[in-house]
């Protein structure tokens, strides 16, 4: 019996048989995903094309250091950049521990039974339900049943909330790639599981579970819906000063001048995204510097 | 298989392995994965002060008993493990017995080398750290860097990290590691496995220099090995329903040249996986 393979026709090399066709399949795909990418870069370069221009013209030092005002010329961000600072820094404070303690019970301490699996379900779930929900949660929640009022206290807990399942899916995924080898050396020389955790794993997965967070972090900076909903104020003329003051928060203060009949005033929000998009941004790098930084240091 | 046994014979080997008293004795031990029986009624002693081989084909369950010794097994949640054993006159898997103390003093190198992400020193430091002890470090680190054959190579170097070794010195970092609590026993799980033949002649001599002063059990897939470097052969075996079962355990030249068992000839004369 001869071997059960097809013999090509001859020995030339260019192609031949379907090898035309299947080529001409493959460079069409190409064409296909090219479009696409082409597509999406170029909506993205329009939009900023649109916002650079409308409102290159309004980016001044008082932009950044003006309270609001009802004439665009003096209007300016600071009250709503502190306001941003304090619900972003009290979010941080809330939902970092908690999110990657709770990320840490569950990868290293739970059981894996089917009540972590529903457990673990839910904050998938939880990751994806709409901000403006988590808005009316805190509405419901920490303004009117904690009776905290409009306040940064309630805003940034609801702000948390909103982090917490993306915190703890990010630094679960960072604790999973970390190698069970590392673990078994750590337990093999009579460490605790606190001890293996605290001393090794945890530091190795830092890197990624800094990542997270910060993405989890500017996520939130950008968002618009929950705090409008739980209570951050249109019209503040002074910072915020502690835990219990009214604020407002940079994407609202855009929402508010875009509102605005006045043209001067849809101009002066486009020059506030682009304060919004370069704190984003600058969020964003340091993100990959911590990233890069960290993981030099430890390969396996 | 005579060969080896040449060489074996040419070193210097403590006669009658049989005769020392056991330092571990196993009896009865059944390992399940769930519903798998992975392991059958596995009885054998480990003497002291001698090198132990367990040997066998693949998936016989040579590792899992070897985890067993040391409590290793408590970290995978599906292992159930049953039976006795017996070291220094308590049974390692009773319910009072915390692993993390049976770990301080039966200590263990893996398959692959596993060092930490931290220097040389913090390495070795750290096992004995995190038990309590914060004097005398730089003696005890140097100790154990010597005692694994690897001081003079890295005495320069403490500060440097561990993974930037070769792969035969992380595994001698590895065991430096292991000596760091002062055990009594250290087991070995196809220390060599991932090395080269040069680094593997070194860790086996070590392992003879090791044997004096610790009780030595090893898992090794290379036949050539365990007739090279221990004292006591113990062969398993697949049996029914892929369970992993105890066919022989024998002095290694008994075992080697005389084995009790067929399934033992077999697999030794490389009739058998
Ligand atoms: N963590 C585990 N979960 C489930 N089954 C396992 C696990 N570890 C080992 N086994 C099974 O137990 C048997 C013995 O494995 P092992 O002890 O690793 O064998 P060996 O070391 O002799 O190659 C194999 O059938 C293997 O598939
Ligand atoms: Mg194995």
């Amino acid at each position: 019996m001869s071997a059960p393979f097809h013999a090509l026709p001859d020995e030339s090399l260019t192609a031949t048989g379907n090898l035309p066709r299947r080529q001409k399949i493959a460079s069409i795909g190409r064409g296909i995903f090219l479009l696409a990418t082409l597509f999406a870069v170029a909506a993205l370069v329009v939009l900023l094309w649109y916002i650079f221009q409308r409102g290159w013209n309004w980016l001044s030092w008082g932009l950044l250091t003006n309270p609001p005002s009802r004439r665009p010329e003096r209007a300016g961000l600071s009250i709503a950049i502190s306001g941003t600072l304090w619900i972003i820094s009290l979010t941080l404070l809330v939902a970092f521990p908690m999110g990657v303690a709770a990320a840490i019970y569950l990868e290293e301490y739970a059981p894996k039974n089917r009540w972590t699996r529903i457990l673990q379900i839910n904050i998938s779930n939880l990751a994806g339900v709409p901000s403006v929900v988590y808005g009316l949660l805190g509405l419901g929640i920490f303004v009117e049943w904690l009776n905290l009022g409009r306040v940064v206290l309630a805003g940034a807990l609801t702000m948390a909330l909103l982090s917490l399942p993306v915190i703890i899916i990010a630094s679960q995924e960072a604790l999973r790639a970390i190698p069970w080898s590392l673990r078994e050396a750590a337990y093999g020389v009579g460490a605790t599981r606190w001890q293996v955790t605290a001393s090794h794993v945890l530091p190795a997965a830092i890197p990624g579970i800094l990542t997270g967070v910060i993405l989890a972090v500017s996520r939130a900076i950008g968002e618009t819906a929950p705090l409008l909903v739980a209570g951050a104020a249109g019209f503040v003329t002074t910072k915020p000063g502690g835990f219990f003051d009214s604020y407002t928060t940079i994407p609202i203060q855009i929402y508010n001048w875009m509102s605005r009949p006045q043209t001067e005033f849809r101009d002066l929000a486009s020059a506030g995204i682009i304060v919004l998009l370069a704190l984003l941004i600058s969020m964003n790098l340091i993100a990959i510097i911590v990233r890069q930084r960290f993981s030099a240091k430890t390969r396996w | 298989m005579t060969d080896l046994l040449e060489q074996t014979d040419a070193q210097t080997m403590p006669d009658a392995a049989s005769e020392q008293a056991p330092l571990i004795d196993i009896s009865g031990l059944n390992v399940y994965y769930g519903n798998f029986h992975a392991v059958g009624d596995v009885s054998f002693d480990i003497p002291k002060n001698q090198i132990t081989a367990l040997i066998g084909p693949s998936g016989c369950g040579k590792s899992t008993v070897l985890r067993c010794i040391n409590r290793m097994n408590d970290l995978i949640p599906t292992a159930r493990v049953e039976g006795e054993i017996i070291f220094h006159e308590q049974n390692i898997l009773a319910p009072g017995i915390d692993p993390v103390m049976v770990r301080r003093r039966i200590g263990m190198v893996f398959q692959k080398p596993n060092p930490f992400p931290k220097s040389i020193y913090d390495n070795v430091a750290w096992g004995a750290k995190v038990n309590g002890i914060r004097k005398g470090m730089d003696d005890l680190v140097e100790w154990c860097l010597r005692s694994a054959a690897l001081w003079d190579e890295v005495k320069d170097k403490l500060d440097q990290s561990g993974l930037a070794l070769s792969g035969g010195q992380q595994q001698r970092l590895c065991i430096a590691r292991a000596l760091a609590n002062n055990p009594d026993v250290i087991l070995m799980d196809e220390p060599c496995s991932a090395l080269d033949p040069i680094s593997t002649l070194r860790i086996e001599d070590l392992m003879r220099e090791l044997a004096r002063n610790y009780t030595i059990a090893i898992v090794t897939h290379n036949m050539q090995q365990a007739a090279r470097v221990s004292d006591q052969t113990v062969f398993f075996s697949l049996g029914e329903n892929r369970m992993g079962t105890l066919v022989e355990a024998s002095p290694t030249r008994e075992l080697f040249t005389n084995p009790r068992d067929s399934r033992t000839e077999d697999y030794i004369t490389g009739r058998f996986g």
